[in-house]
């Protein structure tokens, strides 16, 4: 039983075909890396996950509630978090408003009319974010605006945002992606830290074969809408359907 | 049947000048993703060409007629329009009644460079910048020129007149074999109609059938794609800009005969195209006609006395003020994305 | 106050001396004096800064946090003010159930309206919230004749039913028998200061408007509400719900509108359609972001500059410049007028729209931001002195 649970997903664009017959399981506390060429369906599965999109046919259930039809902030509720291809952060904000945010929405709920409170007044919530920030060592640009950071910080603070929910699966759509070499090893790094320490499922869609192999523990290969392979990564590497996938037989 | 027919017809002006400056507000919207607050004061900008024109076809020389005497016994004053002077009697005359269609002219040349001086001159610094800016600027601009045609041309209404010959009326209603006298439609509004079909064929033909409006459209769905093609997209809509000038302005020029240009026109009548574009559905070029004249045809019904009549029984007098607010309530509640509109436009 | 940091309560100490003292601050040149005319220490003005800050403060809660541009706030202006002077009618001339009704019917009415036009955000939510400040005009104006009175305006009569009013009430608005147009003028030497008991109505409102302010911008609510401006993608994927947030800003901003609206028929027992014209938003916006949008004091500092110049540039006509420019040879002088005529007396508007253009194109973190530019560069230049402009946030893409 794995906590994602995906069963003949299907969704079209007018005519486009972009999922067809998806199947997919993802194991509680494991890293499952969902690859696959360009314009395989990758992100369009994603965004179903997370409310962005909702399926023509098929379940997605994940932890016992079924996915479809609900909104990205009731999905976050429940447990799954998000990180993007370009980060999303509150530019203007600073970097310890930007964790005190997924904070409270942990602590609040997806709503609370707490106008009279004070922010500075939040003993709990600003410790949790402190220590947050140290635990992606961040804590000495706290007071920095998010907008003025570094590429591989503003995605170190998005991760840190994520986490600090404590979210049941953590959803990565190319962390990776238009990093230097040193960043992305960086980024491994923490990834693989945090699956350590904290044991949160994480799905990663990933175009870095070296990241993939780095960190995945299971991999599904997406290809044309459909799930062609779904194996260990040692069974990947030399499969010949994944090869024809990405080199495409002669046209 | 003849009453509903009248109706119609008292809808159709109105709501060809909802559609002109609607359309003007979609395609800079579609074209530059600025919504322009300065529109409605374009379209007062080309009421103002023909009352202009009219005032310079009307300066006149002053002479004094020796064989005659005013009231007062003083030699009575003669004023010739300089037009009458050059032209003769007949031509010169002919000239100033004919004020109103020859400020089309004017109002072209003149519409396409002010549209052109907005867009490079202001607009153009405020793509990058915030939406909130961008209304604020152009809210701005429309203060501005609204103030300026009040000090130019005082705060009175100015009424300007069709030409002669189209002051009447036509029995409409005989032509479709009723009685006489029962559907009375004025010469001028069937000609504003015929003329706003006429120029929203054209914008949507150009658009259709040439190369630029090819890229227009394309810019239109996405604007980054065109320019990565090495298109220089800004130009041309520079120049879109300046034909959706010209397009509020020759509504504005042809609109005097029907309603007497006042400063303040442009603000009234901005906010009823803001609700047609958005009844339309924002960034649709057929949604902006089509709402237009279905809300002009809307006022134009609430504006009957049974209708009136029924809603001053509830207490309601002057229905026909919030007519289309209401019905853009409703139709927005139903439909989010309004008539026509697609899917992606304008949401977050 | 003890809930409040320190420089946020120096600053509330600083606004309330201001608001207490403002008779005196506002009154420097003495009566009879050429400078006068530039006096801005009577009550009907004083009231009106008070008025239109508490009304701009209310705006910038909305739009300074969340950077939702409402163009139709003055509806909520207009609404208040209605049922204020209905209250008159039918109670007594008492502010107290006023300004009451009118801040709860101010709330309603933007619950209701920010309901629909919150469905949308960016341009779409300007225009949706123009639409329904246009059509609010046009109820006012002629279809809800029997409630506003229609063109005439809403006042109060003597055979209206006013229920509460005893034999010995006062017949002119009043808090508990105190009048609001009692004025006491205390002469000192050449000038004469006037304390008016409705101008301290007025700016114990605007103190506590501003308390409250303060208070929401510094709570996990306001973050939030900041948090929308930046990035509502990021708050949505974060377990948030916008729709909501932006709600509640709306309508504490919409009942700020009503407060200011009940204030102004408590100090002038009328109500007018005109009020709610969509250029008198266009003023409230005007007011915010010349001060400064997201700034604690720059809306308040708005509404006074507005108001104050408003006020000065009306009195002055065609023989005051040529008073001015007297010194000047006569064709200069004639020339200098015949310019500057256009942009004082009724051209008050299109200075205004001239001073809309340039703080947008200029200026568009307001005063606020002047101010900060000017200190950076008297402290030596530093650097990182670029005062992040409040409007000029970038929106999040798609």
């Amino acid at each position: 039983m794995g906590i994602l649970e995906v069963q003949n997903v299907n969704k079209s664009f007018g005519g486009l075909k972009a999922l067809q017959n998806v199947n997919l399981d993802i194991e509680e506390g494991s890293i499952h890396a969902i690859i696959g060429p360009n314009g395989a369906g990758k992100s369009t599965l994603l965004n179903c996950f997370v409310g962005k999109l909702i399926p023509d046919t098929g379940t997605v259930m994940f932890d016992g509630h079924s996915l479809l039809g609900r909104k990205p902030h009731e999905i976050n509720q429940i447990g799954v978090s998000r990180v993007f291809q370009t980060p999303e952060i509150f530019s203007d904000l600073s970097v310890f408003e930007n964790v005190l945010i997924p904070c409270f929405a942990k602590r609040d709920g997806a709503f609370t009319l707490n106008a009279l409170a004070r922010v500075a007044g939040e003993t709990d919530v600003r410790e949790k974010a402190e220590q947050m920030l140290i635990d992606v060592s961040m804590q000495d640009k706290k007071d920095m605006t998010a907008s003025s950071l570094s590429r591989g910080d503003k995605r170190r603070l998005e991760m840190a945002m994520c986490l600090s929910q404590d979210p049941k699966l953590l959803l990565l759509d190319e962390p990776t992606a238009g990093m230097a070499r040193a960043d992305t090893n960086n980024t491994i790094e923490l990834l693989a830290q945090i699956q350590e320490r904290r044991h949160i499922t994480m799905a990663v869609i990933e175009h870095d074969m070296h990241v993939v192999f780095s960190l995945a523990q299971k991999i599904s290969v997406l290809a044309q809408g459909t799930v062609i392979v779904e194996d260990l990564p040692e069974n990947i590497k030399g499969h010949p359907k994944v090869q024809e996938a990405y080199l495409g037989v002669a046209t | 049947m003849d009453a509903i027919l009248l109706q119609i017809l008292n809808g159709l002006d109105k709501g060809s000048a909802y559609a002109l400056i609607a359309l003007g507000l979609t395609l800079i919207f579609g074209t530059l993703g600025v919504v322009n607050f300065a529109h409605g004061a374009l379209f007062m900008l080309g009421s103002f060409c023909a009352v202009a024109l009219s005032k310079i076809f009307n300066i006149s020389k002053i002479t004094i007629d020796p064989d005659k005497v005013d009231f007062l016994g003083n030699p009575l004053k003669v004023k010739t329009p300089y037009v009458i002077e050059w032209f003769g009697e007949s031509t010169g005359a002919a000239i100033i009644d004919w004020s109103v269609p020859l400020a089309i002219l004017f109002a072209i040349p003149v519409m396409l460079l002010v549209g052109y001086v907005m867009e490079r001159g202001l607009i153009k610094h405020f793509y990058k910048r915030p939406h909130a800016d961008q209304i604020l600027v152009t809210f701005g601009l429309a203060i501005v020129i609204q103030e300026i045609i009040k000090a130019a041309f005082g705060a009175n209404p100015i009424p300007t007149p069709a030409p002669d010959v189209f002051r009447g009326s036509y029995d409409f209603g005989v032509l479709l074999g009723m009685e006489a006298n029962a559907v009375i439609y004025p010469f001028w509004r069937l000609i504003y109609f015929a003329f706003s079909t006429v120029i929203i064929a054209s914008v949507f033909a150009f658009l259709q059938f040439t190369t630029f409006g090819m890229v227009v459209r394309a810019g239109m769905a996405d604007r980054e794609t065109v320019g990565l093609l090495g298109i220089n997209i800004d130009k041309r809509f520079t120049f879109m800009f300046g034909i959706a000038a010209a397009v509020a302005g020759l509504a504005g020029v042809m609109y005097t005969p029907i309603n007497s240009p006042n400063y303040h026109m442009g603000m009234d009548f901005l906010v009823l195209s803001f609700v047609v574009v958005v009844v339309g559905g924002m960034g649709s070029l057929p949604g902006a006609v089509l709402a237009g004249f279905l809300l002009g045809v809307l006022e134009s019904f609430a504006s009957m006395n049974e209708v009136k009549g029924f809603f001053e029984a509830l207490y309601l007098p002057s229905i026909d003020q919030i007519i289309i607010y209401l019905v853009a309530i409703i139709i927005l509640l139903a439909r989010p994305r309004g008539l026509m509109g697609r899917a992606g436009v304008m949401e977050e | 106050m003890r809930h409040l940091s320190k420089s946020d309560k120096s600053t509330l100490i600083i606004v309330a001396a201001l608001a207490l003292l403002a008779p005196f601050i506002l009154n420097p040149f003495p009566e009879g004096s050429a400078l006068a005319q530039f006096n801005a220490g009577y009550p009907d003005l004083m009231q009106r800064f008070a008025i239109f800050g508490i009304l701009a403060i209310g705006f910038n809660i909305l739009f300074g946090l969340t950077g939702y541009l409402s163009f139709g706030h003055a509806a909520f202006l207009g609404v208040g003010s209605y049922s204020a002077v209905w209250m008159f009618k039918l109670l007594s001339m008492n502010i107290v159930p006023a300004i009451i009704l009118s801040v709860i019917v101010a709330g309603v009415f933007s619950l209701l309206i920010g309901f629909i036009c919150l469905r949308r955000s960016g341009i779409y939510f300007s225009i949706l919230t123009l639409m329904f400040a246009q059509m609010s005009y046009s109820l006012a104006y002629s279809v809800l004749t029997p409630l506003t009175n229609g063109e005439t305006g809403l006042q109060v009569y003597n055979d209206d039913p006013q229920y509460l009013m005893g034999p010995n009430s006062p017949t002119v608005t009043n808090l508990f028998g105190l009048e609001m147009r009692s004025t006491f003028t205390l002469d000192l030497g050449p000038w004469a200061f006037q304390f008016n008991f409705g101008y301290y109505v007025c700016a114990f409102f605007l103190l506590l408007a501003f308390y409250i302010a303060i208070r929401i911008f510094r709570s996990p609510f306001g973050l939030m509400l900041r948090a929308i401006k930046t990035n509502q993608t990021r708050l949505n994927y974060t377990g948030l719900n916008s729709r909501p947030y932006t709600l509640a800003a709306f309508v504490i901003s919409g009942m700020y509108a009503g407060l200011a609206g009940g204030l102004m028929a408590s100090m002038d027992p009328l109500a007018g359609a005109e009020r709610m014209y969509w250029t008198a938003s266009g003023e409230i916006v005007l007011m915010t972001i010349l001060g400064g949008v997201g700034t604690l004091l720059g809306p308040v500092l708005g509404a006074g500059f507005i108001k104050y110049f408003e006020n000065i540039f009306s009195k002055i006509n065609e023989t005051v410049l040529h008073g001015w420019f007297a010194f000047l040879p006569d064709g200069l002088n004639d020339a200098i007028v015949w310019v500057l005529h256009f942009f004082v007396g009724k051209g008050w508007h299109l200075t205004l729209g001239l001073l809309f253009m340039l703080i947008v194109i200029f200026l568009p973190g307001g005063l606020m931001e002047g101010w900060t530019r000017i200190r950076n560069k008297f402290r030596g230049g530093k650097d990182d002195g670029e005062a992040p402009s409040p409007t000029a946030a970038t929106t999040p893409a798609e």
